[in-house]
């Protein structure tokens, strides 16, 4: 009961915003991506124990692909944006499907560094051609509406991926899927000797990570209105370290400790962005330490261990020794 | 694809690349060591490791700019990055050494961004080449030259070598390190200071990539973000010559730095850095295919 009130004062809030703080939709916009960012994360590094640093690839890939649809396929503006966004999707589940089953062999801190090199040579690559513009990135092209309407339809976009991504995964964790995922990273070995097909669970897992940030990357690059390979679409030292970093401070392997993660990094990073110039780089470095070493477990895993009867724990009570007999 | 024909038709061009290769590739072979050194003994994956290098560089540089021959760099980067290695470990890699490996990972990835935004801040993201002031030579009439820098880097990295390899073997403190890379238990239980063991195990690291990255900013350059692509080559060679093994460090080193040249110039100098990383991608999974095929699985 309490819970549904929340989430449909979330909702509201949502749906609300433009109209409210019509000045910060482009603020938003972003935070409720950081929220896809950091959800899709922890499918991967929070729920199946696989810390990918590569994520940022499937977001690049869906933000080069739908750039390209918008700028070579001659439809109207909504149907190309449409498709483009399709075909983003599209190309990062194909691709997360094909590398899956190499990637995801490796264990441990070989796929972690694995998947940083993943992320980077996509960079770098997308940098070297110039069919998609090379170096000098792509412009995304114009917006046909009224003036700040651009805005206001790419928030409601983001706003209803972040949506969706939240519901699916939580769709997800609470059937078989989920058990599974936990299966693996709570014992992988296990798992696949009690006839779990985990090579099979963790190429889906990476594809519905896929899915989300391939059209999370096709709509920041509407949104931003400027694509750089190393910057803004395969950005492996910004989105790619904050998606961990988010899921981390929420509390990684909960469902809503991702959501608090990204709103209050993105809140502090925007305020560090203000307040701190030009040593806002060197601000997050210093906080990735810190909350790393300091606090691994995260806000929602604190308050788990705090109280764990509200997170749906049974908690045993001390008996006295009289009833261990 | 026309570079390819031409690496057989001037088969002296393909010496001049394997040997640019080769003299860069014992470079690499220093960070690699160091690295292959910090994994060994505290169980971390320092990805700061190609900042530390940065830094290096930077000595090189502001002695150059002091009027002093940037050689000189080489001893003195060292040992700035001993204490600077020291501190490090004094204040943040000692909380880390026990916990599990993506902690430590996450720690290091975000000290390299840190070190590499504050050198952006402190040194200007402008890039910066100490100039040594040697001059070339050339073999076969003419037709392949080579910088003197590069030759005497790559001496001064076996040098940098051997003194580490005799510092391991000959020294108290160096048998000590040995000893806790084997069995940190057991070396506590005989009476190793395993911390301080620690202490200097990262102290050193950081001074061979203080002196690397001194060789590396002579004969290439350095700017703030030349790190990572020296940590992903480090994690490379280790993996690929395993743990422990100096002559193989060396072999894997130079045989990646012959690689990088002759794909820099086939595919074109921009997708260098792609390379590295794309061999990164594909040498993990060629080595799981293997290891499965072996029935050995990574861990």
């Amino acid at each position: 009961m309490k819970r549904s009130i929340l989430r449909a004062a979330v909702l509201a809030f949502l749906i609300a915003f433009p109209a409210l703080l019509p000045a910060w939709r482009t603020q938003m916009s972003y935070l409720v991506i950081m929220i896809v960012f950091s959800l899709t994360w922890d499918l991967l590094g929070g729920q199946m124990g696989y810390n990918s640093f590569g994520n940022v690839l499937f977001f690049g890939i869906g933000m080069y692909v739908c750039a390209v649809v918008q700028r070579d396929a001659h439809f109207s503006y909504p149907a190309t944006l449409a498709l483009g966004i399709a075909a983003g999707a599209a190309a990062a589940v194909a691709v997360a499907a094909i590398l899956g089953s190499g990637i995801l062999g490796l264990r441990g801190h070989y796929f972690a560094i694995g998947t940083l090199g993943l992320g980077i040579a996509a960079g770098e690559l997308a940098a070297g051609w110039d069919f998609v513009g090379g170096g000098g990135g792509m412009v995304p092209p114009q917006y046909p509406g009224a003036l700040g309407g651009r805005e206001t339809f790419f928030y409601y976009l983001a706003a209803a991926l972040a949506v969706a991504t939240f519901f699916t995964l939580r769709w997800l964790y609470g059937g078989r899927f989920g058990l599974a995922v936990n299966a693996i990273r709570d014992d992988e070995d296990k798992a696949e000797a009690m006839g779990l097909w985990t090579t099979r669970y963790k190429t889906a897992a990476w594809c519905v990570s896929a899915f989300f940030l391939g059209i999370g990357g096709a709509i920041v690059g509407n949104v931003s209105g400027f694509i750089d390979p190393r910057e803004t679409a395969f950005a492996g030292s910004t989105y790619g370290v904050w998606m961990v970093l988010m899921a981390i401070l929420g509390g990684k392997g909960t469902l809503w400790g991702p959501v608090l993660g990204a709103v209050i990094f993105h809140i502090t990073k925007e305020l560090f962005w203000t307040y701190l110039l030009d040593w806002q780089q060197v601000a997050l470095g210093f906080l990735i330490v810190v909350i790393v070493i300091f606090f691994p477990v995260g806000i929602l895993g604190w308050a788990r261990e705090k109280w764990p009867e509200k997170f749906g724990h049974r908690v045993e009570e001390a008996k006295p020794a009289e009833a261990s007999g | 694809m026309e570079n390819l024909r031409l690496l057989f038709d001037a088969p002296i061009l393909t010496v001049q690349l394997l040997l640019d290769g080769i003299l860069i590739g014992a470079i690499f072979a220093l960070a690699a060591y160091g690295m292959m050194l910090v994994w060994g003994v505290l169980n971390i994956i320092n990805v700061a490791q190609g900042e530390l290098v940065m830094l290096g560089g930077y000595v090189a540089f502001f002695l150059f700019k002091a009027g002093i021959n940037p050689l000189f760099g080489v001893p003195v980067a060292a040992a700035l990055l001993f204490v600077v290695g020291w501190l490090l470990y004094r204040v943040v890699i000692f909380r880390i050494v026990d916990k599990d490996l993506f902690i430590s990972i996450l720690a290091t990835f975000g000290l390299s961004i840190l070190i590499q935004q504050l050198a952006k801040v402190a040194f200007s993201p402008d890039v910066r080449t100490p100039q040594a002031g040697f001059g070339t030579i050339s073999m076969f009439g003419g037709a392949v030259t080579v910088t003197w820098i590069k030759i005497i880097s790559f001496a001064a990295a076996l040098t940098t070598g051997g003194v580490l390899v005799w510092f391991l073997r000959g020294t108290r403190m160096g048998q000590a390190i040995r000893a806790t890379a084997q069995n940190a238990r057991a070396a506590r239980v005989m009476g190793i200071d395993t911390d301080r063991v620690y202490a200097w195990t990262f102290g050193v690291n950081a001074a061979i990539c203080g002196a690397s990255g001194a060789l590396v900013a002579m004969t290439y350059l350095v700017d703030p973000y030349i790190g990572l692509p020296y940590t992903i080559r480090s994690f490379m060679i280790v993996i690929v010559a395993g743990l422990g093994n100096i002559s193989a460090v060396l072999a894997t080193a130079i045989g990646l730095g012959a690689a990088e040249n002759i794909s820099a110039f086939l595919f074109g100098a921009e997708y260098q850095i792609a390379f590295v990383y794309g061999l990164l991608v594909v040498i993990l999974i060629s080595r799981r295919i293997v290891l499965a095929r072996q029935r050995r699985y990574l861990a």
